[in-house]
C-alpha cells in the first residue's frame, strides 16, 4: 500500500463536530408518540430462590401499562446466546428475565414495569413485591471450585463452565533443567467498563416491521439473535445502532433488555423505551477482567527462558454471555508474549460465581496475558539481578522468525520487538533515568521505571456466535454525481472510521475526503456485517472498504477506456481525471465516468450499469500489533501515593492510516490500562453486594489523574491485509497496566516489596511498606 | 437515578425561606449548590417532600472582610473562594482547601455554607473551619444566632442548626500578623473525598513560638474533628521538628477513623500523622513570610 496524501494524513475526525456540539442522536434522544417506559426490578440478593412475586400494587400504580415477570417472558421469548461453543463447555440458558425462579447475582432482572412515563415506571417498580429465600452464595472463583461450594446452576451439577489447555514442548523437563524458577499469583481484579452512555433500547413494531434502536457494538448480531429471541422472521427486524457513547466491549453482547424491550413492543403495540441507569450499569452490564493467574517461569542463569506454566481461573460471574469464554481463552493463547518460550503450558478454567457476568472489556484476555508474562519477566530479572531490559532482549522472538508460531498456538504475523524497545529506551534516555533513580534513592526518594513489551492479537471475530467468522463487509457506491457513499458492516462508536474509511476511499479513487460519506450501524442500510470490537474495524472492515474501492476503480477505468475508445491498460488516472497514456487531450473526468456508469447504453457490451461494489473481506489470519511502554513514577512511601513522572509509548500497528486517530486510541487505551493498575477495581462483600456501586466509590481517573503521554511508533506492516494495518484500539490498555505496575514495584524494590495487588492504591502501598517496616 | 416526588419552592428572601422551613419542618431541605443533596435524592437515600431553593435570594453570595472577620455568604461557591485574590493573598488555608474540593464542576456550584450544613465528615470545609475557628451565622424565625464552629457539628449529617434555621453566613477571623495556614489532602483521585485531610493554622509570637494553633481533621471521625490535644501539644512551643512530630503524633492518636474502601483505620491514623507534620511545616513557613 502506498501512503498517499489521504492515507496517513492527520485529518481531524469528521464525526466530532456533531458530537461536541450536542447534535448527535443517542438512543435516549428518541421519542415517539405513545411511547411507554420500562423500569426493571432487579435482585438485591446474590443468590436466592424466588418464592413469589406480587405485582398487584405495581399494576394499580398511576401510569402503569404492564408488569412482566419471568412467566410472561417464558411465554413469549426464546433464549439469548451463551457464548462461542467451546469444547465440553457447560453453559446455562439465559432469558430476558429470570424464568427458573433462581436469581444468581445482585442485579439479575426479575420483573419489568412498563408505564407512560419513566418516573411512573421507576416509582411503581418499588411496589413489585418479590419474596426471596436467600441461598448460600459463592463469590470467589477459587472457592467456587471447592467441593461443597454452592452450585449456581443445579442442572449443570458444577460451577465449572469449561477447561481448556494450551501449550507445547516439554514443560516438566524444562522446569527440571532450569537454574531458576520464579512464581507469582496475580489477581486480575474485575473492572467496570463505565462507558459514558449507559445501555439503552427503544423498540417499535409498526407496519409489519420491528425496529430496535440499541446502544450496541454489533447491530447485525442483535438482529439475527432477536429473530430467535422474539420469534420474528429476521427480515422483519430492523436494528439501528444510533450514536453510541462508548462500549469498550460492554456493548459487545446481546442483552436480555434488548429482547425484553422488543418483546414488549410486540405485545403492547406501542413504542417502548428502556434507559439503563448508572446504578444498573454497575450491576447489570458486564464487568471486565476477573481472573486469578498462577504463573511459573523457568530460566537459565543467563536469563534465557526455558519454560512457562500458567493456571488461569476465570471468574465468569453468574452466566456465560455472548463471548464470555473467549476472554480467558485469549489469555491462554497469548501468554508467551513477545518471547521465544519453547515449552509452555496454560490451563484455563472458567468458573461461575454469584456476581455480575464478565465478558470482553478493552483488551479481553490479552491484557491479562501480557500482564502475567511481563510481571514474570521482571521477577526473573530481579531474581537474576539483571536489568529488566536485558532479560527481555535476550528472549525476544527475532524479526527473522516471523511468521512465528507460539507453543500455545498463536501465529504471529510480523514483528520487530527490539526496534520498538530501543526506540522507547532512547526516547526515555533510560541510562540517565537509572542514574537519576540511584541519586534520588540516596535522598530518600523513590523513583521507579517500568517496562512492558507487549504483543497482542487483533482482527478477532472467528467465533461461532458471531455470524460465523472473521470477515467484514463494505459497499463503495459512487453516486451519479461522483460523490461516494460507503456502507460498512462494522459499527464504529467513537473510533473514528467515518474519517479513516473516507481516507481509504479517497486514497483509492482520488476523490476528496469531503466527497465520501461513511454509513454504519443500520441493518437496513448496510450489508450484513459483524461489528466493531477486538481492534478489528480497520484491519478487517477497512480492508473490505479497500478492496471494494479497488474494484470500483477497475470498473471506472474500463468505463473510461470505453468512453475514450482506448484499451483499459492504456488509461492512467489521478482520480479526478482518466487520461489515455501519451495523449493528454484524450481524457474524461471522474464525475463524468460516474454519470455514464448509470447510463446502460453508454457502457461496454455486457457490462452491468452502476458503480457500486460490495465486498466481503476475509483476512488470511489475525494480526499482531506490538510495542514497548515505559512508565516512570515516584512513590511517596509515607502516604503511599504514586505520582506519574513520564509515560512513553512506542506502538507498532503496522501502517498508520491517520496519526491523530491512532494517538487518540493510544491515549484512551493507556488511561484505561493505568486505571486498572492504580485506580479501578470492583469490590464485593462476602454476601455478593457490590461495594463499589457508584462513581463515588469506583475510582475512574480523570484527565488530571493521568500523565502527559510521549508517543512514538515503529511501522511493521502486516502481510495479512491490503492496508498492512493492525488494530490499535486496545494496544494502549494492554501495554499500560504492566508498565505502571512494574514501575511502582521498581520504585519499592529497596523495601523488598516484590508484588502488590491491583489497584495499587495509596493504602496498598502503605500496607506493603508497613509489612516491611524493618527496612524503613 | 430518578428521585422520589418532591415539591420545589424558590423563595426570594431569607425570611420567606425561613417561613417555608417553619411550615414544612423536617420534610423540607434547603437547596444551595445541591452537589451533596441531589445525588442523595437520585439514589433515593434522601427523599425530602419539599426542596427550598435559596439560589434566587439576592445578597447571599458575599466574600468580604469587615469588622475583624471574613464574611462568606450562604451562596458563595467553592470556586468563588478558589479564584478570589483576597483569599489567595490572606487566607492560605482556605485557598489550599478550595483547590482540592471535588472537581471544577462541583466547585462551580457547591457552597461552603451548604457543605457545613450537610455535615459530612468527608467535607473539606469542616476541617478547615475548625482550624481557623470560624463562626456559623444561623438565621431563623427570631434573631440571628452565631454558633462557634466547635459547637456546630453533632454527628454525621447532624448539626446544631434548628429545623427552621438557615446558614446565612460563615465568619472567619481575619488573619493575625505572623500567621500561616495550610490544607493537605490525600485522595484516591482528583475529585474524590479525602482518605484523610488536615487543615493547620498557626500564629507565632515575636519569639517564634506558637501563640495560637488550629488543627482540623477531615474524614477521620464521625464528624469533622478539631485535634485539640495536638493543638495543646504545640501551643507555646517553638514549632521545631520535635514539637511538630509531637503534635502530629497526638493528632494521629486522637482522630477516630473507620476502616473502609479507602483504607484501614491504622493507615488513616498514620496518614494524619504524616499530613499534620507536612501541613504544620508549611503553615509555619508561611507564618514566617514564606510561600
Amino acid at each position: 500500500m502506498v501512503i498517499s496524501h489521504a492515507l496517513g494524513a492527520r485529518i481531524k475526525r469528521r464525526e466530532d463536530p456533531r458530537l461536541i456540539t450536542g447534535r448527535a442522536i443517542y438512543v435516549d434522544d428518541l421519542n415517539f408518540a405513545g411511547m411507554v417506559h420500562v423500569a426493571i426490578v432487579r435482585s438485591p440478593h446474590a443468590h436466592a430462590t424466588i418464592r413469589s412475586i406480587d405485582t398487584t400494587a405495581a399494576r394499580r400504580a398511576p401510569g402503569v401499562v404492564a408488569v412482566w415477570t419471568g412467566e410472561d417472558v417464558k411465554a413469549r421469548c426464546g433464549p439469548l446466546p451463551v457464548g462461542p461453543r467451546i469444547k465440553e463447555m457447560k453453559a446455562p440458558k439465559r432469558f430476558p428475565l429470570v424464568i427458573d425462579g433462581v436469581v444468581r447475582h445482585v442485579g439479575d432482572p426479575v420483573a419489568a414495569v412498563v408505564a407512560t412515563t419513566m418516573d411512573a415506571a421507576r416509582d411503581a417498580s418499588d411496589l413489585v413485591e418479590v419474596d426471596y429465600e436467600p441461598l448460600p452464595s459463592v463469590q470467589d472463583p477459587e472457592a467456587a471450585l471447592e467441593p461443597g461450594a454452592p452450585i449456581l446452576h443445579q442442572d449443570l451439577g458444577t460451577n465449572v463452565c469449561f477447561r481448556m489447555t494450551y501449550g507445547g514442548g516439554n514443560v516438566e523437563e524444562a522446569f527440571a533443567g532450569a537454574d531458576v524458577v520464579v512464581k507469582t499469583r496475580i489477581v486480575q481484579q474485575r473492572l467496570i467498563p463505565a462507558a459514558m452512555e449507559t445501555r439503552g433500547v427503544v423498540a417499535q413494531y409498526k407496519g409489519g416491521e420491528l425496529t430496535v434502536w440499541t446502544s450496541t457494538q454489533i447491530p447485525h448480531v442483535v438482529k439475527t439473535t432477536l429473530a430467535e429471541t422474539v420469534r420474528l422472521p429476521e427480515h422483519e427486524i430492523h436494528v439501528i445502532a444510533p450514536e453510541v457513547g462508548g462500549g469498550f466491549g460492554s456493548k459487545l453482547d446481546v442483552y436480555g433488555e434488548e429482547g425484553l424491550v422488543a418483546a414488549l413492543a410486540l405485545a403492547l403495540g406501542r413504542p417502548v423505551k428502556w434507559i439503563e441507569s448508572r446504578r444498573e450499569n454497575f450491576i447489570a452490564t458486564i464487568h471486565g477482567r476477573g481472573q486469578i493467574d498462577y504463573v511459573e517461569l523457568a530460566a537459565h542463569h543467563d536469563g534465557t527462558v526455558a519454560g512457562l506454566r500458567v493456571r488461569a481461573i476465570a471468574d465468569l460471574g453468574a452466566y456465560s454471555q455472548l463471548l464470555t469464554p473467549g476472554v480467558p481463552t485469549n489469555t491462554g493463547l497469548m501468554c508467551c508474549g513477545c518471547y521465544r518460550i519453547p515449552n509452555a503450558h496454560a490451563e484455563v478454567i472458567g468458573v461461575f460465581t454469584n456476581r455480575t457476568p464478565t465478558d470482553a472489556y478493552r483488551g479481553a484476555g490479552r491484557p491479562e496475558a501480557t500482564f502475567l508474562i511481563e510481571r514474570a519477566m521482571d521477577l526473573l530479572a530481579a531474581e537474576l539481578k539483571m536489568d529488566p531490559v536485558e532479560v527481555r532482549r535476550k528472549n525476544f522472538i527475532p524479526p527473522a522468525a516471523f511468521p512465528y508460531k507460539t507453543p500455545t498456538g498463536a501465529v504471529y504475523d510480523s514483528g520487530n520487538y527490539e526496534r520498538a524497545l530501543d526506540k522507547a529506551l532512547e526516547r526515555a534516555d533510560y541510562r540517565a533515568l537509572r542514574d537519576e533513580q540511584a541519586k534520588l534513592r540516596k535522598q530518600g526518594r523513590y523513583l521507579g521505571i517500568g517496562i512492558a513489551t507487549y504483543v497482542e492479537i487483533t482482527g478477532l471475530g472467528a467465533v461461532a456466535g458471531l455470524s460465523g467468522g472473521n470477515w467484514e463487509s463494505a459497499t463503495v457506491r459512487v453516486e451519479p454525481t461522483g460523490k461516494v457513499t460507503v456502507l460498512t458492516g462494522t459499527s464504529p462508536h467513537g473510533q473514528g472510521e467515518e474519517t479513516t474509511f473516507a481516507q481509504i476511499v479517497s486514497d483509492r479513487l482520488g476523490v476528496p475526503v469531503e466527497d465520501v460519506v461513511v454509513l454504519h450501524g443500520d441493518t437496513r442500510a448496510v450489508p450484513h456485517g459483524v461489528g466493531t470490537f477486538g481492534s478489528r474495524t480497520t484491519p478487517v472492515g477497512g480492508s473490505a472498504v479497500y478492496v471494494a474501492a479497488e474494484k470500483v476503480k477497475d470498473k471506472a477505468v474500463q468505463i473510461a477506456a470505453h468512453l475514450l475508445e482506448a484499451a483499459p491498460a492504456d488509461i492512467s488516472t489521478d482520480g479526478a481525471r482518466f487520461t489515455v497514456r501519451g495523449s493528454p487531450e484524450r481524457s474524461v473526468e471522474f464525475k463524468d465516468v460516474a454519470r455514464m456508469a448509470y447510463k446502460a447504453y453508454k457502457l461496454p457490451a455486457g457490462m452491468e450499469p452502476g458503480l457500486d461494489v460490495t465486498h466481503f473481506f476475509v483476512p488470511k489470519e489475525r494480526v499482531f500489533p506490538f510495542g514497548t511502554h515505559l512508565c516512570v513514577v515516584e512513590v511517596d512511601p509515607d502516604t503511599g501515593e504514586v505520582t506519574f513522572r513520564r509515560y512513553i509509548a512506542v506502538d507498532d500497528c503496522g501502517n498508520i492510516l491517520n496519526p491523530l486517530l491512532v494517538a487518540g486510541q493510544i491515549h484512551g487505551g493507556i488511561v484505561q490500562g493505568l486505571a486498572q493498575a492504580i485506580y479501578e477495581g470492583v469490590t464485593y462483600d462476602d454476601e455478593g453486594q457490590l461495594l463499589t456501586g457508584t462513581f463515588a466509590e469506583y475510582v475512574v481517573p480523570q484527565a488530571t489523574d493521568v500523565p502527559a503521554f510521549e508517543l512514538d511508533h515503529t511501522v511493521t506492516p502486516s502481510p495479512h491485509n491490503p492496508l498492512g494495518a493492525k488494530g490499535v484500539g486496545e494496544a494502549g490498555t494492554i501495554g499500560a497496566t504492566p508498565a505502571v505496575v512494574n514501575a511502582i514495584l521498581d520504585a519499592l524494590a529497596p523495601f523488598g516489596v516484590k508484588d502488590l495487588q491491583m489497584p495499587i492504591t495509596p493504602r496498598r502501598v502503605w500496607e506493603a511498606l508497613e509489612g516491611n517496616s524493618a527496612s524503613r | 437515578m430518578i428521585p422520589d416526588r418532591f415539591e420545589y419552592v424558590a423563595p426570594s428572601s431569607v425570611a420567606e425561606a425561613v417561613g417555608l422551613l417553619q411550615r414544612y419542618g423536617a420534610e423540607a431541605k434547603v437547596l444551595a449548590g445541591g452537589h451533596s443533596l441531589i445525588p442523595l435524592m437520585k439514589l433515593r437515600l434522601a427523599s425530602p417532600r419539599y426542596l427550598v431553593d435559596i439560589n434566587r435570594i439576592r445578597g447571599l453570595a458575599q466574600l468580604q472582610e469587615d469588622d475583624g472577620t471574613l464574611g462568606v455568604g450562604a451562596l458563595t461557591r467553592h470556586a468563588d473562594l478558589e479564584t478570589s485574590e483576597l483569599i489567595r493573598s490572606r487566607y492560605p488555608l482556605l485557598a489550599d482547601a478550595a483547590r482540592v474540593i471535588a472537581d471544577p464542576l462541583v466547585r462551580n456550584m457547591g457552597t461552603l455554607a451548604g457543605s457545613l450544613a450537610h455535615a459530612d465528615p468527608a467535607g473539606d470545609w469542616g476541617a478547615a473551619m475548625l482550624a481557623v475557628r470560624a463562626q456559623v451565622v444561623a438565621t431563623g424565625p427570631r434573631r440571628d444566632r452565631t454558633i462557634p464552629i466547635d459547637e456546630f457539628f453533632v454527628d454525621t449529617f447532624t448539626t446544631t442548626l434548628g429545623p427552621d434555621e438557615i446558614v446565612s453566613e460563615i465568619r472567619v477571623p481575619k488573619p493575625s500578623p505572623r500567621s500561616g495556614g495550610a490544607y493537605l489532602k490525600v485522595e484516591r483521585k482528583v475529585g474524590d473525598f479525602a482518605i484523610a485531610a488536615v487543615g493547620t493554622y498557626v500564629v507565632l509570637d515575636e519569639k517564634g513560638a506558637c501563640r495560637q494553633v488550629g488543627i482540623g481533621l477531615c474524614n477521620v471521625g464521625a464528624t469533622s474533628l478539631r485535634a485539640k490535644r495536638a493543638e495543646e501539644t504545640l501551643r507555646g512551643r517553638v514549632p521545631d521538628e520535635k514539637a511538630i512530630a509531637d503534635a502530629a503524633r497526638a493528632a494521629s492518636e486522637e482522630c477516630d477513623p473507620a476502616s473502609d474502601l479507602r483504607g484501614p483505620a491504622e493507615y488513616k491514623r498514620d496518614l494524619v500523622r504524616v499530613l499534620i507534620g507536612r501541613a504544620l511545616r508549611r503553615a509555619v513557613q508561611r507564618a514566617k513570610g514564606g510561600a
